[in-house]
């Protein structure tokens, strides 16, 4: 799939922009601070809902503005579609799909695969769980779309319930205003372990469908260097009375993790009472990275490092191009002409000269490929195709 | 280049914005539509504006809880617990008058309700003992009452409520069902459609009894 034509209102640096954009390479070419990353930017919220680069939707909106706008027409095999999404710091988003009527911003998930590699992405590699899980969830949604609801109640529930945890635990405990309540903090434990099943299930389901990918994805990036391999890791094997992890296991039921949660929760309550949050659940989870069985995190060079971050985001554009291949996997029908727009933000920069020519390689026959890039120079050879000019948020087509 | 974006706040002063305050205060209302309300009622009749006011006091003054249910009334109790062919054998829980509302229209409904008064949100620190429960296990003592449906919100705060009910309830020998899913997740149930609330009201579940 590619996207033909982007439009946007009032995103970021832009009050209005129209730009045509082809099948194959195009390339964003203008000094630092011209609006080249918001372009692309833009393109990936409509794949994800989120920005690659901040977790707040505010600064999206152009300052001064109160609602940002994307439009695109997104083609898919034979057939062209609109889909339009605005977005309205604290208020829900919403969206139209080729000129019906407003519906939640939700709804286009799954419409426009896209993945962006950037400069961040080492912190896939050496950075803290909460960017591994990120980079799951944002697969997650792309490739099972009614998930994005899951993630977003299961947020709201451990809020609630760290709130009930933290207030329990605090001097307002055995007072007189109704205290600690232990029927409602079930409640609350229900929820999580009904929604974090959910998660823990689809990630696990995810992580097995990407794996052989980036064993793959890692041999091509690092040219043979090493095996790499990655495996789920729940923060309830912590836990588990028996040896067997959930990420080691081939196949899990959720109502077995649903379950384990609730007893884990159980388990857990005096302690958990006393340190106000929740400690078990998909929220703490993680996924262990290895190169010839060494974790990478710990052990890797920066070289093997950018090889990996390199590894997964190909292994995700793989996974969306050929879909699920496990019965049990198919969370939506896949169809055809899957394969993502591929965003590569300032990436050609970061890397040597071999690890460059192997992207490149990988890249050049993609379906649409969008690069962004300081000077025309680091626009490597061989991703020749359109070229727009980015100055002052405006962009002019120049080859 | 650029000028010092000027706030709507530091171009009023006096009773204009003391206006577009109050109005700003109100739920939905952010500022842009507080001051264009606000200069709608400073362009509007004086008769017409002293309508809205009297319309505002009279409401806050005259309108009251109902003793039974907590719906709006504007007796002791409302007009709905007050109707004699209302069903007495069938109690809707719901968490806001309004809820109250959106089930009135779609006139699949014979019974009668119990208004909460919110849902259960450590967040904004309301928990059970703020909610009219216990008037609702009052309620459900003598026998009468044969079946709860449980129509809180679709949304987290909204399902743990209805949760928490059902566990209370157990103990009370009563039928205990649940809006049919289709509403919109998430959402609030006054939003829903007359159509789609209608249908979930029929195909509700049992959840316990
Ligand atoms: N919400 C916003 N409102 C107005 N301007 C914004 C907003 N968000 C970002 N900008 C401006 O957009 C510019 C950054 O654009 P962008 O990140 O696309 O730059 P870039 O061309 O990719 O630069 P670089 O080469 O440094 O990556 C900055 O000048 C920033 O001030
Ligand atoms: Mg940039
Ligand atoms: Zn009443």
């Amino acid at each position: 799939m590619f996207v033909s034509h982007l439009s946007l209102v009032d995103f970021r640096s832009y009050e209005h922009v129209d730009v045509e954009l082809g099948e194959g390479i195009n390339a964003f070419v203008g000094p630092n601070g011209q609006g080249k990353t918001n372009i692309v930017e833009a393109i990936g919220y409509l794949a994800t809902l989120r920005s690659h680069r901040v977790a707040s939707e505010i600064p999206l909106i152009r300052a001064g503005t109160e609602r940002a706008v994307i439009r695109s027409r997104i083609v898919r095999g034979d057939r062209a579609s609109t889909v339009e999404v605005e977005i309205v710091p604290g208020k829900s988003n919403r969206a139209r799909i080729n000129r019906g009527s407003l519906t939640r911003a939700r709804d286009i998930l799954g419409l426009l695969h896209a993945v962006t590699f950037a400069p961040e992405d080492l912190v896939l590699v050496k950075g803290d769980p909460d960017a591994r899980r990120d980079f799951l969830d944002v697969l997650c949604v792309q490739l099972a779309p009614r998930f994005a609801s899951v993630l977003a109640d299961y947020e709201r529930v451990l809020r609630q319930r760290n709130t009930l945890l933290k207030t329990a635990s605090g001097p307002r405990r055995g007072s007189d205003e109704g205290g600690f309540d232990l029927h409602t903090l079930e409640v609350w434990d229900a929820k999580l372990a009904q929604l974090g099943a959910k998660i823990t299930h689809l990630r696990h389901g995810i992580v097995q469908e990407l794996a052989p990918h980036i064993a793959r994805t890692y041999d091509e990036v690092s040219a043979g260097q090493g095996v790499a391999t990655a495996m789920y890791r729940s923060s309830l094997d912590a836990y588990a009375d028996d040896e067997q992890t959930i990420g080691a296991a081939t196949t899990i039921s959720e109502a077995m993790i649903e379950a384990q949660l609730l007893d884990t929760l159980a388990k857990l309550r005096a302690k958990e009472l006393q340190r106000g949050v929740t400690l078990v659940g998909p929220h703490r989870d993680d996924v262990v990275l290895t190169i010839n069985d060494l974790a990478v995190k710990s052990y890797a060079s920066h070289g093997e490092s950018w090889s990996f971050a390199l590894a997964l985001r190909l292994a995700s554009y793989d996974l969306l191009t050929v879909g699920p291949q496990h019965e049990s996997h198919q969370w939506v029908p896949w169809g055809n002409d899957a394969e993502p727009v591929i965003i590569l933000d300032d990436v050609f920069a970061e890397l040597d000269v071999k690890r460059r020519d192997r992207l490149v390689e990988r890249v050049a026959r993609a379906k649409q490929v969008l690069i962004t890039a300081a000077v025309a120079e680091d626009v490597p050879e061989g991703l020749d195709g359109r070229r727009f000019d980015v100055m002052q948020a405006e962009v002019t087509r120049v080859l | 280049m650029s000028t010092k974006p000027t706030t709507i706040k530091d171009v009023y002063e006096g009773a204009v914005q003391d206006l577009i305050d109050e109005l700003g205060r109100l739920p939905g209302v952010g500022p842009k539509s507080a001051q264009r309300i606000a200069f709608h009622i400073l362009d509007a009749d004086p008769a017409d504006v002293q309508r809205l006011a009297t319309a505002l006091v009279e409401a806050k003054a005259r309108v009251r809880f109902c003793d039974v249910c907590g719906n709006v009334a504007q007796a002791e109790t409302c007009q709905i617990c007050a109707d004699p062919r209302r069903i007495d054998t069938v109690i809707c829980v719901v968490e806001e008058s309004k809820d109250v509302v959106a089930i009135e229209r779609t006139r699949e409904f014979r019974g009668k309700y119990h208004v909460l008064g919110g849902a259960i949100n450590p967040i904004d620190g309301i928990g059970p003992s703020d909610l009219r429960i216990r008037e609702l296990m009052a309620r459900l003592q003598d026998g009468v009452v044969q079946e709860v449906i449980l129509a809180t919100d679709p949304n987290v705060e909204g399902e743990a409520t209805a949760a928490y009910l059902a566990r209370m309830l157990t103990a009370i020998e009563v039928k205990i069902t649940r809006l049919a899913s289709g509403l919109p997740v998430g959402g609030d149930l006054e939003f829903a459609d007359e159509v789609t609330l209608g249908r979930a009201f029929e195909g509700r579940t049992l959840i316990g009894s």
